[in-house]
């Protein structure tokens, strides 16, 4: 089947979630990765969203965090401050998923304000929400972004919530508790962190894409693993009930 | 004990110009009525509080109720962006507004040491982040007994709280369901506060897992049906989708907007 390169961020993105692990999901991209992979390989995934669910297992998308399929499917529900402070604070949760406006060379990512004044930005946006503790407290985060130079960029105007700081040993500094951005997964390849500088570098092509086509979309001066990988397409099988699942919602997600 | 009020004799009684009032509902049982109430009666420069700031803050800050906005994310939820928000921050339109930005953690937090009767609260958060730099209130402090430094935010004490509940008795004692949010910590931790209802019952059955506010905790209960729309009310309403995608249409453009505050009956266009 023939795939779209949306398509295949989604699916790498689910991909990258192991069955039976807790996953604090946004709303978007977050969510259908979740999901997608909830009904592939990873059945017993539990899905957590900041509106206090816990364990949801919705039939279909759900068009916002506080949809009432997500409370109706959940094992329990409880209050904000309770998914906060006693579920994502002490470091219960596995994964972090999160989109943004915009993500540096080292994984920090804004979702407040483009433009350097904030008193009087560019262009306001929506604020950082869940963001910042999850980036802080999930063991892992994933980032799931389409890629461009608008997005991609040297160093973020804002930042909302932290990746790797500066800089290699940045986040034991300020005494961060989970590991940061594992994996940026666009619409393009893959981007993680190098071992030693923690500078995203491009480890993955999507299939059909060329290293030349990600430097273009980069901001940055994008170093490339030697020689990244190609990942797999899309399975039939993925890609049906990918599209089942959005044809749930309509275009949006 | 809560007085049972009809929503603009609460409104006119318990909001006044130039207070912090909060409006809470995590995507469920939002107090839309209430904030439409508040259009009506103009009111002004407002301190709007609230964790997710969407359409119904969309449409106080367009009609000029308020000078100030204390928020975690400002958005439509499953849409895109609040464009009277925008414009607010962006130009100044209708008047300026002031943000106070958090994140959710913090705000949750805040809530629930103004409910506590604490003066402040504290988190693992913010670190690292440029939140602290442009948000006055967010500080840090060291822990007394390991000596690691945490971040410190003050108890959001509302002049008024307002939220949305499925039902109500006759007492005045309000049971609420579903996805619960900081609705609880809102009306605690408010000077006076207005829960808005499905429903008005003789007896409130009681549910496993449902938050229940004693009348003698709340200042007055409404009966609102509907009163949510277009978010929803569990076991009552469905989320209006179609209505969120259809606001960004309305938000986008500010003769629109005027236009939709006409039609809704909020503000007569003579008195703007």
């Amino acid at each position: 089947m023939t795939f779209t390169a949306d398509e295949m961020m989604s699916v790498a993105a689910a991909r990258s979630l192991t069955d039976g692990a807790a996953c604090f999901v946004g709303i978007g991209l977050p969510s259908t990765a979740a999901n997608l992979a909830r009904r592939t390989h990873a059945p017993d995934l539990v899905l957590i969203y900041e509106s206090g669910t816990l364990g949801a297992k919705p039939d279909r998308l759900p068009l916002s965090i506080g949809d009432g399929v997500l409370a109706d499917t959940a094992d329990s529900v409880v209050s904000v401050p309770e998914i906060f402070n006693y579920w994502l604070q002490p470091g219960r949760i596995d994964f972090g998923f999160l989109g943004g406006a915009q993500i540096d060379r080292f994984g920090n990512i804004n979702s407040t304000v483009i433009g350097d004044d904030y008193a009087d930005p560019k262009v306001r946006l929506p604020g950082a929400g869940g963001a910042p503790e999850i980036a802080a407290s999930c063991k892992e985060v994933l980032v799931v972004m389409r890629q461009s130079t608008r997005s991609f960029v040297e160093s973020v105007d804002f930042i909302s919530s932290v990746g790797y700081g500066r800089g290699a040993g940045d986040r034991e500094r300020l005494g961060l508790r989970g590991r940061g951005p594992v994996k940026v997964i666009t619409d393009l390849g893959v981007l993680e962190p190098d071992p030693r500088t923690c500078e995203l570098t491009l480890t993955r092509l999507s299939p059909g894409v060329s290293v030349e086509q990600v430097r273009a979309a980069t901001g940055w001066n994008l170093e490339v693993a030697d020689p990244p990988t190609v990942q797999e397409p899309p399975t039939d099988t993925e890609l049906r009930v990918l599209r089942e699942l959005k044809a749930t919602i309509g275009a949006e997600a | 004990m809560a007085r049972i009020l009809a929503l603009d004799e609460a409104i006119a009684e318990l909001v006044a110009d130039g207070d912090v009032i909060a409006l809470e509902g995590f995507t469920h049982l939002i107090p839309v009525a209430a904030g439409h109430e508040i259009i009506r009666q103009r009111k002004r420069d407002l301190v709007l509080c609230r964790m997710t700031p969407d359409i119904v803050y969309d449409q106080l800050i367009g009609a000029g109720c308020a000078r100030k906005l204390v928020f975690s994310w400002g958005g439509n939820p499953g849409v895109g962006s609040l464009h009277r928000f925008r414009d607010a921050v962006q130009h100044s339109w209708p008047v300026p507004l002031e943000i106070e930005e958090h994140s959710h953690a913090g705000m949750a937090n805040r809530y629930a040491a103004g409910a506590s009767g604490l003066p402040f609260a504290i988190l693992r958060g913010y670190t690292g982040t440029d939140l602290p730099a442009h948000t006055d209130s967010i500080k840090t402090v060291t822990c007394p007994f390991t000596g690691e430094e945490l971040a410190a935010v003050p108890a959001l004490n509302p002049d008024v709280g307002i939220v949305h509940a499925q039902q109500a008795d006759r007492q005045g004692n309000v049971q609420l369901w579903g996805i619960t949010g900081v609705q609880k910590e809102t009306v605690l931790a408010a000077k006076r506060s207005l829960v808005t209802v499905e429903e008005v019952v003789d007896e409130l059955t009681p549910r496993p897992g449902a938050v229940v506010l004693p009348t003698w905790a709340v200042t007055a209960v409404a009966e609102v049906p509907g009163g949510a729309h277009p978010s929803y009310a569990q076991g009552y309403s469905e989320r209006d989708n179609d209505h969120y995608r259809r606001w960004d249409a309305i938000s986008r453009d500010r003769a629109e907007f005027e236009a939709w505050l006409d039609r809704e009956g909020l503000v007569e266009r003579s008195a703007r």
